[in-house]
């Protein structure tokens, strides 16, 4: 962070920094009484409400459809099909086409003839009411002719297998590939292997996650003439509105965005949804304002899912534990479509495989496919969970193989903190950080020799209930991004951010952020970084945001890049707003700017004592303008746009300890502890508090959640019933601590803490069950940990048998084996 | 539609409804009581919860209807006075001490939920406050805080400090506020 500066003058004391302090969060107040701006909650006059009929098919055609019936429904004004808007409505956007030849085969917003996931709209009702709209959606008359149904990545990328798109040539979107050796960063990948003394080999399955905000989607367009209003549940106003206006063809400056309170998202509303491009079609055809809200079935069937990839991965090493290679195949399932940027989520990850370790070769290949399922896209981590998740599986795989203490492998191959700044095999530049230090502390926080001690006596006396302890020892790239750096991974925009500074006449002080908060506490944070910038009360300072009329330049909220990119254009524009003043506040004081010192909100003139005059005084000055210097403009606002140069790289240690009951397969966390380093802590409440969700969510990745498909491709965890979203009663006490060592790349110093505990945790909780039960012959557990997976594996040995690796989950569902516990023990 | 007579936050409403409406739509739509939110549609996340005759319910699971005659309290109507003059419930403001919401979506039934709770049990330990809330999800929070905020307002409204320290502030029990105090 900033260095502070000498306080040299004893009367005139800084006060206390801001940045720092446990702040109690301003957003809290509205939220806590219910006077809150959900989208849902919006009624306008002659408001019209959509409703959705979806396809029940997973893959089929369109072979008659009547929607007569339905418009002759009481209080429906309209009724749509994919026909009606098939010349209009163009293609969703998808703003990341990650390999020159990907094939991208357009996704409608609505089908014409085709269905390609079950969920995908087919008509429309718009109604007076919502329940009118829901009601005449059962008038609608269609019928589908079923296509094969394409649900098995390993399946669909064979020869022969039937296409999702008739299209393609095949179910391969893109086949992308990093070599290190190629890339010049690293050695030789094969030669690597070849040499090697030895190699660990896996196939993981990171299952498919459902982000599962808690706040449904909801869309509201008002057209004015021919201007339309959105306000949307999305955490991108600022793209969506670009995007939907090169979608609709809606000039950009005569549509308008806001995102008021939205609750949740987890890169689970970072996208360009049907929905919202349908409501502005309709909200155009009819010239009167509609608002869509879904249901939570709905949400959960065809918001965009997260994860679903099977991972290949090898290790090459010498037999002291020394690292020699990685190599790292991916089939990473698209669904049926490429949303804003379903294919770059994988390539996101490719950089991170090789983790906090220091291999000399690494080759990373990943294959995009199709299936008849909801598109993947963004979900907390992003590309980056599914990669920590494989290395640190097969680092404990690796431990396994050599008799060594996974700690100590750890230990061995990780970056020390005198080699940072790092650059890795992935060709990334590592900032900062003491990954022994985070160590050894997560262990004192969890209790580490007690718990072991306890592990053995459970072993010796083989108590059914058996302790593992499970290590993460994690790093991520946060603060996307580098302009320059998405323009070289074909990303189709930048980087940045942009704020700027209002100084009102009262003193009082306006902040607009590009940043678009839902839930982090923006309002709170940015206010602490400008009180401590301009020496302003934490009071005086209101943060504005999620509107593109008033915010106009913004790239919005994902990747844990609101502080560390958005918060420093915030710092860069403070510094601009007391730059400016600064001339003013020399005039007033008839001095030399350059005799000037500004400390706690106050201009005082070098050398002399009792001089001086305050920013927010300087705001009322400068807005009388009566007395200032020639040739300068009236005004102290000012802007800015931050790009940074490089990622910053949170890391963390996170050590669990589960409890397994070995007679009915029942997993629990007996203890959860972590030592994170974000950098600089601006708010440890709302850092602490980032932790805790995302522990939260990448528990539940590990132990509850997994989206099941049929062998028809119905969505059989279609309700909160079936998908396990944790509860309070699901999870456990988390003990957390920060190191801090600051980031390189911003004035700040802060790395980013939005995902880190989602992408640590699974790991950690699945290497802890292994641990536990390792010695009964269990070499994996598919997640979910399930009580019946954990059984099967530790009576039929190995990873349980097909009914516990692959019987329930996104591909397997669609493939019934009969092979159960005997087969498997063979 | 059947007509109703409903008292909501210390207001009377003579309404008419449709058999098949729901509190929670009742209240959202007709009443304009928009603090009260929608997050499933299978009883299972709680995000709806208000007051029915002094026992939390799930808004979703009953019609509107049923609510004839009776006294519902929703979030809008728990903190005492008005504007920005009123004093906050204990459950509210710990809510905000202990940073027990994020997006804040759950939080109106989370604090409705958590009331009831301590009206039930006034002194629960984390365990039962987890057990006591499992029928409301939080996808922000992990809980934690959540946990913290109600043991905190069983404190205060018994008129004890807290005096377990998992119900202190986040900051102070964890490494993060020694580095942090380091920094500055
Ligand atoms: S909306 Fe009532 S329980 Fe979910
Ligand atoms: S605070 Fe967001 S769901 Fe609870």
């Amino acid at each position: 962070m900033t260095a502070v500066e000498d306080p040299t003058s004893a009367v005139d004391l800084p006060p206390a920094k801001e940045v720092g302090q446990a702040r109690r969060r301003k957003e809290d107040a509205r939220l806590i009484t219910g006077k809150t701006t959900w989208t849902d909650n919006m009624v306008l006059p002659g408001m019209l409400h959509l409703a959705v009929l979806r396809s029940p098919v997973a893959h089929g055609r369109i072979t008659h459809l009547d929607v007569s019936a339905a418009k002759e429904r009481p209080n429906v004004v309209a009724v749509y099909t994919g026909r009606d808007l098939a010349e209009e409505q163009g293609s969703l956007p998808c703003a990341w086409p990650v390999t020159p030849d990907m094939v991208n085969p357009g996704h409608p917003s609505i089908a014409v003839e085709q269905i390609n996931h079950v969920g995908e709209a087919v008509a429309i009702v718009v109604a007076r009411s919502r329940t009118a709209a829901a009601d005449a959606l059962e008038a609608i008359d269609v019928d589908y002719e079923p296509l094969p149904v394409v649900l098995d990545m390993e399946q669909a990328v064979q020869e022969g297998s039937p296409l999702v798109h008739d299209s393609t040539t095949s179910n391969t979107s893109y086949h992308f590939v990093f070599d290190a050796g190629e890339a010049g960063t690293g050695g030789d990948t094969e030669q690597a292997f070849a040499d090697a003394e030895v190699t660990v080999s896996r196939r993981f399955v990171q299952q498919r996650l459902i982000p599962a905000f808690m706040e449904p989607r909801s869309v509201v367009v008002q057209p004015s003439g021919d201007s339309y209003t959105m306000w949307s549940a999305t955490q991108i106003p600022h793209i969506l509105r670009v995007m939907a206006a090169m979608v609709t063809g809606i000039p950009e400056h005569k549509l308008r965005v806001i995102a008021p309170d939205v609750g949740g998202g987890f890169g689970g509303k970072l996208q360009v949804n049907p929905e919202e491009i349908l409501c502005l079609l309709i909200a155009r055809r009819l010239g009167k304002p509609v608002k869509w809200t879904e249901t939570r079935g709905e949400s959960l069937m065809t918001a965009h899912h997260g994860r679903d990839q099977v991972q290949f991965i090898d290790v090459a090493a010498d037999r002291d534990g020394t690292v020699r290679g990685l190599r790292v195949r991916l089939l990473a399932d698209m669904g049926a479509y490429l949303r804003l940027i379903t294919p770059g989520v994988p390539a996101l990850g490719a950089f991170m495989f090789p983790g906090i370790y220091k291999f000399p070769a690494y080759r990373f290949e990943c294959d995009g496919v199709f299936t008849n399922k909801v598109p993947t896209d963004a979900y907390r981590g992003a590309g980056r969970p599914e990669a920590t998740f494989a290395i640190e599986r097969i680092m404990d795989e690796l431990a396994v193989e050599l008799d060594m203490d996974p700690l100590e492998l750890r230990r061995k191959n990780w970056i020390n903190t005198e080699e940072f700044p790092f650059t890795t095999v992935a060709g990334l530049e590592y900032d900062s950080g003491d990954y022994h230090q985070a160590t050894e502390q997560a262990l004192e926080l969890l209790g580490y020799d007690e718990l072991r001690a306890e592990q053995k006596r459970r072993r010796d006396s083989n108590d059914p209930v058996q302790l593992g302890i499970g290590f993460s020892t994690f790093t991520e790239m946060c603060g996307l991004a580098p302009s320059r750096v998405l323009g070289s991974l074909a990303f189709g925009a930048g980087g940045w951010e942009q704020a700027s500074i209002r100084m009102l006449p009262t003193g009082k002080v306006e902040v607009v952020t590009g940043s678009t908060p839902h839930g982090q506490g923006h309002e709170t944070a940015w206010s602490q970084i400008v009180a401590d910038e301009l020496g302003v009360p934490f009071e005086d300072v209101e943060v504005l945001h999620g509107d593109t009329a008033i915010s106009s330049r913004g790239l919005d909220t994902y990747g844990s890049r609101s502080l560390v990119v958005g918060g420093t254009a915030v710092v860069k524009a403070a510094e601009k707003v007391v730059e400016k003043a600064r001339v003013i506040a020399a005039h007033l004081l008839e001095a030399n700017a350059d005799d000037l010192e500004f400390t706690g909100g106050k201009f005082t003139v070098r050398g002399t004592p009792g001089a001086g005059v305050g920013i927010q005084e300087v705001a009322l000055a400068i807005f009388a303008a009566h007395d200032y210097p020639e040739g300068v403009e009236p005004t102290i606002d000012a802007e800015a746009t931050f790009d940074p140069e490089n990622f910053s790289f949170p890391h963390g240690t996170h050590i669990c300890a589960m409890e397994i009951d070995t007679e009915t397969g029942f997993a629990k966390i007996r203890k959860y502890a972590c030592v994170d380093d974000v950098g600089t802590i601006v708010n440890p409440l709302i850092v602490e508090g980032q932790v805790h969700g995302g522990l939260a969510q990448g528990i539940a990745q590990a132990m509850y959640e997994e989206a099941i498909y049929d062998a028809e491709g119905n969505l059989t965890t279609g309700s909160f019933v079936d998908y396990l979203v944790p509860a309070a009663s699901d999870l456990p006490h988390f003990d957390t601590g920060n190191t801090v060592h600051v980031a390189t790349s911003n004035p700040l110093g802060a790395k980013g803490v939005g995902e880190a505990g989602c992408i640590a945790s699974t790991p950690a909780v699945v290497n802890a069950a292994l641990d536990a039960v390792r010695h009964l012959g269990v070499t994996d557990i598919r997640m979910p940990l399930t009580p019946e997976r954990v059984w099967r594996a530790i009576h039929a040995g190995g990873d349980g048998g097909d009914r516990a690796a692959q019987g329930s989950n996104a591909y397997g569902g669609a493939r019934t084996t009969e092979s159960g516990i005997q087969e498997a023990a063979q | 539609m059947t007509q109703i007579n409903v008292r909501v936050d210390g207001a009377s409403y003579t309404d008419d409804v449709e058999p098949r409406t729901l509190l929670v739509h009742y209240l959202r739509e007709q009443l304009g009581k928009v603090g009260t939110v929608v997050g499933c549609d299978t009883s299972n996340c709680g995000a709806c919860t208000v007051h029915l005759d002094g026992q939390a319910v799930k808004s979703c699971t009953v019609f509107a209807v049923q609510a004839d005659g009776c006294q519902v309290t929703t979030i809008e109507g728990v903190a005492t006075g008005e504007g920005e003059s009123a004093t906050l419930h204990p459950v509210q403001r710990a809510f905000h001490e202990m940073h027990g919401l994020q997006c804040g979506f759950c939080t109106p039934g989370m604090i409705m939920a958590s009331i009831d709770l301590l009206k039930e049990n006034p002194d629960p330990s984390d365990e039962e406050v987890r057990e006591g809330i499992e029928g409301n999800l939080c996808r922000c929070t992990g809980y934690q805080n959540i946990v913290r905020a109600v043991r905190q307002a069983a404190a205060e409204m018994s008129g004890k400090a807290a005096d377990d320290p998992q119900a202190e502030p986040a900051a102070v029990d964890t490494a993060a506020a020694d580095h942090v105090a380091a920094q500055a």
